[in-house]
């Protein structure tokens, strides 16, 4: 009794060898996962809601919807947005008007957490997913995300956005004219 | 076929003719000693190469491919970084002791390389003891493991060198008791007379149902005689870091590593001249055509094929299976392989006596 048990032991023993061996040979064959970096650059896609780079998009003639009122600058969890600003005359009304001057954008420090686009009323900044970010010096990490020469878009047209996000950022508006 | 001892003659008589006798003896073992060193080296960088690509594919990476094409040169990348290492010395170890144990380990098994036969006419020694000296010498790696884990005055030097003691001596009696299953049925221990009978079959197609027995039970006792995995227990990186070199640095590492992979390859060229032919290529008896066409491979493809296979088989052994506890490897080699090797010994005497 106990050979015969010896003996299957031995033979159960070799079966469930065999049949690891069957399944590592099958990872073998199987296609690899890696993918390589820079042979792949523009092939793989990433999803929409990635955070990569904040960008502020600019339109054919070089105007952008930011309106300089400075609830990102605000809403940033670590200050990495500076919203400098200056008032001018509006030609069309005559009443003073606050407009961009520049928007400082400290990539170095940024969390990519996303307030800064989520409280935007105008839906003038957004991220991209552009996440080749390495740079050599510390200061070519300052970026300024608006265009040299750029102005502000005439209408700012209503923010493509969910309802929800809408409701989010009225009481955004509401602090920035407290302040003002 | 064209044999090697063609090549060898030629060299012979262009010595013989141009010095005295002594020195053109001389001059041949100078010549035999650097090309088995030359080959020793090579194979060994061919096969950390194939280690790291096939252990890549087998957990579904590429491994490397960024030195040169499919990254081909990343053996010869590694070797010159541990080239230029420090070696970093122990405080309170044996020094002698310390810087011999690596030699030890490595001298052990480039005597076995050495004998090996790889091509037609093709073999430094042909001793009539061959395979006696295969087994003698590649036991004594086992000495350099031990003086290493001794000398490097460390916790986990020491545990690993016991470890690997326990384990290859143990797993030495069924690697011997295999080939003695060979030798008893070729009834020679010349390598050269063992691969000259497998001319018209192998030994493991030859020699029925024992020969296969003991194919199999060399492969697993010569498996684990390389520490490797699943019997890596004297390395076991996460309880010994490295075990019995984990003292080592730069190339003196590198001697251990290298004999590490140099073992796995003299296990699967012991195999595939003792079981599978050697450099014989493969006869079918009767199939005059198909013998022809296998017999215009040269030779030492042949032997280096099968030793692929060989070591192809040890690789996904190794990165199929988990590490196993020591009771379980005492248990699965003096439990289970010596009495299967005993009776298969037993086995193929009444074959040969029928």
């Amino acid at each position: 009794m106990k050979v015969s048990n010896y003996i299957k032991n031995i033979c159960v023993g070799v079966w469930h060898l065999g049949q690891g061996m069957y399944v590592t040979m099958l990872n073998f064959c199987r296609p690899k996962v890696t993918r390589q970096y820079p042979e792949n650059r523009g092939e793989r896609e990433y999803g929409a809601r990635f955070r990569a780079l904040l960008t502020m998009p600019h339109d054919a003639e070089n105007r952008h919807r930011c309106i300089a009122c400075g609830l990102c600058m605000n809403s940033c969890p670590n200050g990495t947005i500076r919203v400098i600003g200056r008032t001018e005359t509006d030609p069309a009304t005559g009443k003073p008007k606050k407009v961009l001057d520049r928007h400082l954008y400290n990539l170095g420090s940024c969390i990519f957490c996303g307030l800064c686009v989520a409280a935007c009323p105008t839906g003038a900044i957004r991220f991209t997913n552009e996440f080749e970010h390495a740079v050599f010096t510390r200061e070519r990490l300052l970026l300024q995300l608006n265009r040299p020469g750029s102005s502000q878009a005439p209408a700012p047209a209503p923010k493509p956005a969910s309802p929800a996000r809408e409701g989010a950022q009225a009481p955004g508006t509401a602090t920035v004219t407290k302040t003002e | 076929m064209w044999s090697f001892e063609r090549f060898t003659g030629w060299i012979d008589t262009s010595l013989h003719s141009c010095m005295g006798d002594g020195w053109a003896l001389l001059t041949e073992y100078v010549l035999i000693g650097v090309a088995v060193l030359v080959a020793y080296a090579l194979i060994a960088l061919f096969l950390i190469y194939a280690e790291r690509k096939i252990c890549g594919f087998f957990q579904c990476r590429l491994g490397p491919n960024r030195v040169g094409k499919w990254g081909i040169f990343q053996s010869v990348a590694d070797m010159v970084k541990i080239l230029l290492k420090e070696l970093v010395h122990i405080d309170r170890s044996d020094k002698v002791l310390f810087r011999m144990a690596s030699f030890f380990v490595i001298i052990g098994s480039v005597c076995t390389f050495g004998a090996l036969p790889f091509a037609r006419g093709l073999q430094a020694i042909d001793f009539n003891v061959g395979v006696f000296y295969l087994l003698a010498v590649s036991s004594l790696g086992v000495v350099g493991i031990l003086l290493a884990g001794w000398s490097s005055n460390s916790k986990y030097s020491m545990i690993g060198a016991m470890r690997s003691g326990a384990q290859l001596i143990s797993y030495e009696i069924s690697a011997g008791l295999s080939l003695m299953v060979i030798v008893v049925f070729s009834g020679t221990m010349q390598l050269s007379q063992i691969v000259a009978q497998q001319a018209d079959g192998w030994f493991i197609f030859k020699g029925h149902l024992p020969a296969c027995i003991a194919f199999l039970t060399y492969l697993i006792a010569g498996h684990a005689e390389t520490n490797r995995g699943p019997f890596d227990m004297p390395e076991a990186e996460s309880e010994l870091t490295a075990g019995y070199h984990t003292e080592y640095s730069g190339i003196q590492f590198g001697f251990f590593y290298l004999a590490e992979y140099l073992n796995m390859f003299i296990v699967a060229a012991i195999a595939t001249t003792m079981f599978l032919g050697g450099w014989q290529p493969l006869h079918v008896p009767g199939w005059d055509g198909f013998n022809h066409a296998m017999d215009c491979i040269p030779s030492f493809l042949w032997f280096f094929g099968k030793t692929c296979v060989c070591m192809f088989l040890a690789m996904w052994v190794r990165w199929s299976f988990p590490r196993l506890r020591i009771d379980q490897l005492l248990s699965l080699e003096w439990k289970i392989l010596m009495p299967v090797c005993l009776l298969n010994l037993i086995l193929m005497s009444v074959v040969v006596i029928l």
